[in-house]
């Protein structure tokens, strides 16, 4: 019961650190792109602040803890590869992301605040990870 | 124009990192977002409550902060066309790159995984471009 009450309290502090600090608006999103237009550089705060403090968390973590507290072990990636599919797919993300504005950390975290423009890109998005996970088959086997 | 918060994005930035410290120190992961929907997504992967429960988290913090008064400036400038253009996009490229910009960008990058920065400077350098084309070359 308790990993589900700390994953929940990961998930809040999360989704409220995504709300205020602007992530979750895709004007503000796009205009820290926008360098040559309507610039806003608040997101360098969002990515070094989530940066420096996982980070320093990660140490302290990994430094002190064997295992985690209400699990048997971590789990950490353990893909290396710097392949085709890795950078293909951050690019094909990269476009999608230009596009309109939302990245999935961004977008959850304004499910429950009735906005249209949410439930269409996670729809979409959804529907983009469906597709991907079927088709995977095909580009493994390559 | 949105207005540059550059306290309010910082300290939204370190609850970003906090909550991620938090779901390692307490379950073990990384909380990639694309990850934790992947899991909840059918057919659900063994642990897929555990996702849930962050997924729940993160979509009630917000409609409690909302509900408690507080405004979260929210404008969409893309049409609905473009949204689900670019979300199908997004969940194409997440699943293959294996990450988004909360898997990759925060926790890969805390790790100083070399496949993580390599990703986050392939989407970084991909959407500044992209905005460029949208916003100076096509003028939408």
């Amino acid at each position: 019961m308790l990993k589900y009450i700390s994953s929940a309290i990961a998930g809040g502090v999360f989704g409220f650190g995504i709300a205020i600090s602007g992530m979750a608006n895709p004007a503000k999103v796009l205009n820290f792109f926008d360098i040559f237009g309507t610039w806003d550089p608040s997101l360098v705060f969002v990515m070094g602040g989530a940066m420096i403090t996982a980070l320093i968390g990660y140490r302290l973590v990994f430094g002190v803890q064997k295992r985690p507290l209400f699990e048997v072990s971590f789990s950490l990636p353990s893909a290396k590869q710097i392949d085709r599919r890795l950078i293909l797919g951050s690019i094909v993300f990269g476009i999608g992301w230009g596009i309109a504005g939302f990245c999935p950390g961004g977008a959850i975290p304004t499910f429950g605040l009735g906005h249209s423009e949410s439930y269409i890109f996670i729809a979409s998005l959804v529907v983009g990870i469906l597709v991907a996970r079927r088709i995977n088959p095909f580009f493994l086997a390559k | 124009m949105t207005e540059f918060t550059p306290y309010l994005s910082l300290i939204g930035g370190v609850l970003i990192g906090l909550g991620a410290v938090i779901f390692m120190a307490a379950n073990g992961r990384i909380a990639g977002m694309t990850g934790i929907l992947t899991g909840v997504l059918p057919p659900v992967s063994k642990d897929w409550a555990v996702r849930a429960a962050f997924l729940a988290g993160a979509v009630v913090a917000p409609m409690i902060y909302v509900a408690l008064g507080n405004d979260i400036p929210f404008s969409v400038p893309p049409s609905a066309l473009m949204l689900v253009l670019g979300g199908f996009l997004v969940g194409l490229g997440v699943f293959f790159g294996g990450g988004c910009t909360s898997g990759h960008g925060v926790c890969g990058m805390a790790r100083f995984s070399v496949r993580s920065f390599i990703a986050t400077l392939s989407f970084m350098v991909t959407t500044f471009v992209t905005v460029f084309v949208i916003r100076h070359m096509l003028g939408l």
